[in-house]
């Protein structure tokens, strides 16, 4: 039996101590914005909210919730985050699925065009005129098609498939199945755990995209949730939309930036807690396998 | 496609091999189908921006193009190193990339060996659950956090300093300070994110070992020191080339969030300054040059790393 000796005991109590710590910075700041947001203007501007609302109001999620273009922005990267996640995952699994098989000669030659591209990567620049050049730019289809297979993503989905025994597909094919119907009914189904993780993977990447609506979109009426928020946050005079019957006093544009914040990243932080593990087991395939 | 018998036989060896690969991908032409799309992806969208990136040798001129545009020669590199704003931001990108591989290259594996050390499995999870969830967030959103924890009459951690007696500081609104919020960003979104790998590699490691270790006396530290560490280092190698390789990407989005009129100038990286310069001012054959020499230290980086660990732990990436 293991006899636990004095200085271990205390390592351990401040190890777990030490921990605590770690956990509560990570997680303090987030409280704090929480607080803010609900807090009137008076107490955000006096400095009395730290980790609770001070004089509990509604007022900044008012005005959010009364601002029509954060819906627009919201709606659009809600469809970004749907649609371009279903086309992201069968992008991806369509060519995962034939380089999986033994019988794709060449394949080695495929994966290291694939591969090559993460570490080669194009400048800002050319990617810009060539995107320019196909039409693509101020459109929604950016947001989609240059990333509609990440490299990393593929490999991992390429060797989950490489696990399904060959003899189910054999013997499916015997049954008189198409490689399409072998895909669709025989592989995906039994993917779904790659699947799934997967497809958070791009649905996270889809609500978070900044940079490449920064880059190749100019008109406001298709900026995604994201940038709609960096040009709240970074707007010291958001009180001009006066068009909201709201009473002006009592709010503080620091208020409603964090309102916004919570608003905006309130989907992640509820789907969290379920969608955790996907994450960390897809992680963890992906770097056992590279 | 069936040949007949005296067709194949006037055919040269490499003919009728060629001809037999052919056929096989014939018989198998659906399963090469359907990769078709995917490998058009690459070649569309990765491929030939790479390509593309040869404006970095010319005086692109949007009317001209690619193929009319005059070619140069290394004339934009000459530029660029002439350039008064190119040290300082280079100098500003390499503070911000050293104080990352410094500070959070380590932390994770630290944080790792400690959490791994939590006997309570329950209290373990919660650890876990609380420290990954920053990096789910946009860095949008943390700058709107920072915003918040930062801002200097009623920010938290300006509170905190007014507590102790010290001054309160403007944290986004000085040079001094953003590279500081940017790497402390970049730590308190990651940090936890990255134990994930070393804690699997941690458990990954045989328990006799421990026991064995036990038996011939060897405390805790000697156990972590003997046996948990030299087991990290093929990862720990293996992510250190990886980063090394991406050295100057520390990303766009993660430092202009950050900037504003106020700071600047320091902390105008690569990425900002092209973006500004290259796509706003539309300085393209420029900004080529600067994003290409970006990924050629990336790449020399690797080699020179990868080479390196090789003779020093036999670990590498190839």
């Amino acid at each position: 039996m293991r006899t636990t000796s004095m200085s271990r005991k205390i390592f351990l109590v401040c190890n777990g101590l030490l921990m605590g710590a770690i956990a509560l910075i990570a997680f303090m700041p987030l409280l704090n914005v929480f607080a803010q947001s609900l807090s009137s203007a008076k107490a955000i501007e006096g400095g009395h909210v730290f980790f609770w609302p001070v004089q509990f109001t509604m007022i900044s999620y008012d005005y959010v919730i009364h601002n029509h273009t954060i819906w627009r922005a919201f709606a659009i990267t809600i469809f970004l985050a749907v649609f371009g996640t279903a086309f992201n995952l069968l992008a991806t699994s369509s060519l995962a699925y034939p380089l999986s098989r033994k019988e794709y000669k060449g394949a080695t030659f495929i994966l290291l065009l694939v591969l090559l591209t993460m570490i080669f990567q194009a400048p800002l620049i050319p990617n810009y005129l060539w995107l320019k050049q196909l039409g693509l730019l101020n459109t929604l289809w950016v947001l989609v098609l240059p990333g509609a297979i990440s490299a990393f993503n593929f490999f991992v989905t390429r060797s989950f498939f490489q696990q399904i025994p060959p003899e189910l597909i054999d013997s499916a094919r015997i049954d008189g199945c198409g490689e399409q119907r072998i895909l669709w009914n025989i592989v995906l189904p039994l993917s779904k755990p790659v699947l799934a993780t997967m497809g958070l993977f791009y649905a996270v990447g889809h609500w978070n995209s900044y940079m490449a609506a920064i880059f190749y979109i100019n008109n406001r009426a298709l900026y995604p949730l994201q940038v709609k928020v960096q040009e709240i946050i970074s707007n010291a005079n958001i009180m001009t939309d006066a068009s909201l019957l709201i009473d002006m006093n009592n709010i503080t544009p620091d208020g409603i930036k964090m309102a916004v914040v919570v608003v905006s990243s309130l989907p992640i932080i509820i789907m969290y807690p379920f969608l955790q593990k996907y994450f960390v087991k897809g992680l963890m395939i992906g770097s056992i396998k590279s | 496609m069936a040949l007949t018998g005296t067709q194949s036989q006037t055919m040269t060896k490499a003919n009728t091999k060629e001809v037999s690969i052919l056929r096989y991908i014939w018989k198998m032409r659906t399963l090469y189908w359907m990769s078709v799309p995917g490998i058009l992806y690459f070649l569309v969208f990765k491929y030939i921006p790479l390509g593309g990136s040869v404006i970095a040798f010319q005086d692109y001129n949007i009317f001209k193009g690619f193929w009319g545009s005059e070619w140069v020669g290394l004339d934009n590199y000459v530029k660029m190193v002439q350039y008064d704003e190119f040290l300082p931001i280079l100098k500003n990108t390499l503070m911000i990339a050293g104080f990352d591989l410094l500070f959070a290259f380590p932390a994770p594996i630290i944080i790792a060996l400690l959490l791994n050390e939590v006997r309570s499995m329950m209290y373990k999870r919660v650890l876990q659950t609380v420290v990954y969830m920053p990096h789910f967030l946009s860095w949008v959103i943390i700058s709107g956090i920072a915003l918040a924890l930062l801002s200097q009459e009623h920010g938290l951690i300006n509170h905190g300093l007014a507590a102790l007696g010290l001054d309160r500081l403007f944290f986004l609104g000085e040079e001094q300070y953003v590279k500081g919020v940017i790497v402390g960003a970049g730590l308190w979104r990651d940090t936890g994110w990255g134990t994930i790998i070393y804690l699997a590699a941690i458990t990954g490691i045989n328990p006799d070992l421990y026991e064995a270790a036990e038996m011939d006396g060897a405390n805790r530290w000697r156990q972590t020191t003997a046996i948990t560490l030299p087991a990290l280092l093929p990862t720990i190698t293996i992510l250190f080339l990886m980063q090394i390789g991406h050295f100057l990407d520390f990303g766009f989005e993660r430092v202009f969030v950050f900037l504003n009129s106020l700071n600047q100038a320091s902390g105008d990286t690569l990425d900002t300054y092209i973006y500004r310069v290259g796509l706003l001012q539309q300085q393209y054959s420029y900004t080529t040059a600067i994003g290409l020499f970006k990924s050629l230290v990336g790449l020399i980086l690797l080699l020179l790393g990868n080479t390196l660990s090789k003779k020093a732990t036999g670990e590498g990436l190839f």
